[in-house]
């Protein structure tokens, strides 16, 4: 009630800029969905179709039907393929969330809950991290991870990155607000320093988990440079990098492309729609503070 | 009993209160050795090699001479320069208006367009770019040439020409990262105290005034933090040229940049020492640009006080 009197004190003039700038905001979303909506009746449609007349909305039902997703969920060759690139991706996701959301918990704790010489130093280190593009250091790594043989492994494609940057800086940036009396309080009652790393400060900095495991997810499901250079046997793609191998010319596979993308955006939705708070938490926590 | 002594005094110098920093930080201390600074210096030797399947040689300034000479990499370096300048004018200014409007009391229904707008964050650009590679088809059936047709106009080989080629990858750029940055924005809009606008309103400014002289200075710390990433972003632009064409090759190199220029290098002729020569021009140039505009923006001057 009380929104809806403030609205009425500004009069005409603030109701036309609510509708000009909402019909904006629509726009706006139209255009953002567009594509994906074009792609969503596309994939019911023949592949070969994407192939010879290129991507629009048509809208006639009658040339639309299932075949496609039939053909992903029926279990044949292409079928199998592209389930274990999902779960190749679902295994790469939750493996690398789970290291890096440790790891990083614990380097960022290294670096805010204690005062030592080299602290500052350290700190200033993870910072310089983020000034070099990863473009710059991916073929040196390439070689490196040749020569440590762990091309075409899962263990190639995450290990450099487990150590995220901007993850040790989030965490770091939420520990540093957190009361140190309590790792005296832990100390005091004879727990250790692992102990109270773990028993007493990890609880409570489970919101800044929330907010990085998302993230993280996101990141690790979508990535596509790094595992394009690492993996070389279909049978360990992940999804980016499985769906980018269908792009053949002949276009062959477009059947199973357009579905199979399709499909793919669906897990990703779900987690969105149910944890959007933390998403947009987790993502900005570096913009306002600088 | 030696034994039982010594072991007790490591337990109790890795427990100590000393020690637990550096055990929390050592993973980033092994990683930071192992995946960033040996890439790093390896990178920058490399770059002085010639390095070939019979044996690698320095060559000194080689790489680099030609480097100079090489028209192709210039171009590299043209389209890249131009698509990141793009990206700023565009992704900066609009975002941060539709921020500002979110922020406002009159958007209504807030909740669903920017659930809307950070969809396209959530697609791999595999999926993006392919939809979009589609839609502008050069037959007379893809998206794009449909609403030319509309207009009257002929059909257009939209990824042939250079112009509509950045178009391209402008749009793809724009679809994808306005909402992010909106959102960016959004939050540092959060953060600045409402009593100052209540003052402003009292001294009788205008909207526009209180946008400049109120918001706009109060949200520098995210404004420079948007300019920073975007720099990098649009430098080292190459994923979306990739998918547009299918591949990391464009009609007379018009998708070109310099990761990609990199990457055809470096992955696909095997020319590691030429490629990493590549890198380094790209991180010089990243690098001075984004310490002139933290100088110009002042970021440095307030560590000082």
């Amino acid at each position: 009630m009380a929104k809806n009197k403030k609205s009425r004190i500004g009069g005409t003039k603030t109701t036309i800029f609510t509708i000009l700038s909402t019909g904006l905001f629509a726009v706006l979303s139209f255009l953002i969905v567009f594509p994906v909506f074009a792609g969503l009746i596309a994939s019911f449609r023949p592949g070969r179709e994407l192939i010879r007349k290129g991507l629009s909305i048509n809208l006639d039902i009658s040339t639309m039907s299932l075949d496609n997703y039939i053909y992903l969920l029926s279990g044949n060759e292409d079928s199998q393929k592209y389930f274990m690139w999902f779960k190749n991706s679902l295994v790469l996701t939750v493996l690398t969330v789970v290291l890096t959301l440790l790891i990083c918990y614990f380097v960022a704790y290294g670096l805010s809950m204690y005062d030592y010489k080299l602290k500052n130093f350290l700190f200033f280190l993870v910072i310089a991290t983020m000034m070099v593009p990863f473009e710059i250091l991916m073929l040196p790594l390439y070689r490196e991870v040749i020569n440590l043989k762990l091309i075409d492994s899962i263990w190639g494609v995450m290990l450099p990155g487990l150590c995220g940057a901007s993850t040790i800086f989030f965490f770091r940036q939420y520990m540093i607000g957190l009361p140190k009396e309590l790792l005296d309080a832990g100390r005091i009652d004879g727990a250790t320093e692992y102990g109270i790393c773990i028993k007493i400060m990890l609880p409570i900095t489970k919101p800044a988990f929330a907010s990085m495991a998302i993230l993280c997810s996101m990141g690790a499901w979508n990535n596509m440079l790094w595992p394009l250079m690492v993996f070389r046997s279909a049978e360990k793609f992940t999804l980016p990098i499985g769906l980018n191998s269908l792009l053949t010319p002949y276009g062959n596979n477009y059947d199973v492309l357009i579905a199979g993308s399709m499909f793919s955006i669906i897990p990703v939705l779900v987690v969105f729609l149910c944890f959007q708070k933390y998403f947009i938490d987790g993502m900005t926590a570096g913009a306002v503070k600088g | 009993m030696e034994k039982g002594k010594k072991k007790n005094i490591i337990t109790r110098f890795l427990y100590s209160q000393k020690t637990a920093p550096y055990v929390f930080v050592l993973p980033f201390i092994l990683s930071f050795a192992i995946f960033w600074i040996y890439p790093l210096i390896s990178t920058v030797v490399m770059s002085f090699q010639s390095i070939k399947p019979a044996g690698t040689e320095f060559i000194g300034l080689r790489n680099y001479e030609k480097l100079l000479a090489d028209s192709v990499f210039r171009q590299a370096v043209g389209n890249s320069f131009r698509y990141m300048i793009w990206t700023l004018l565009l992704l900066i200014p609009f975002p941060l208006l539709f921020a500002v409007l979110m922020d406002s009391n009159l958007v209504k229904a807030k909740g669903v367009w920017k659930a809307i707008l950070y969809m396209p964050a959530l697609t791999s650009v595999v999926i993006s770019g392919t939809l979009f590679r589609l839609m502008f088809s050069e037959y007379s059936t893809g998206q794009m040439n449909i609403i030319l047709q509309f207009f009257g106009l002929e059909p257009y080989k939209w990824l042939k020409n250079s112009g509509t080629a950045m178009f391209a990858l402008l749009l793809l750029c724009c679809w994808r990262w306005t909402g992010v940055n909106m959102l960016y924005f959004l939050s540092g809009l959060k953060s600045i105290d409402r009593s100052l606008y209540e003052s402003a309103d009292i001294d009788g400014a205008s909207a526009w005034q209180k946008f400049w002289f109120v918001t706009v200075p109060l949200l520098k710390p995210t404004i420079i933090y948007v300019l920073t990433i975007s720099i990098y972003a649009g430098l080292a632009m190459f994923l979306e040229s990739f998918m547009l064409w299918a591949g990391n090759a464009s009609p007379k190199n018009i998708g070109l940049t310099i990761v990609g220029y990199l990457y055809r290098r470096g992955i696909e002729k095997n020319q590691l020492g030429y490629a990493s020569a590549v890198g380094l021009v790209l991180l010089v140039i990243a690098l001075a640009i984004n310490i002139v505009q933290l100088i110009l923006s002042g970021t440095f001057k307030k560590e000082e006080n």
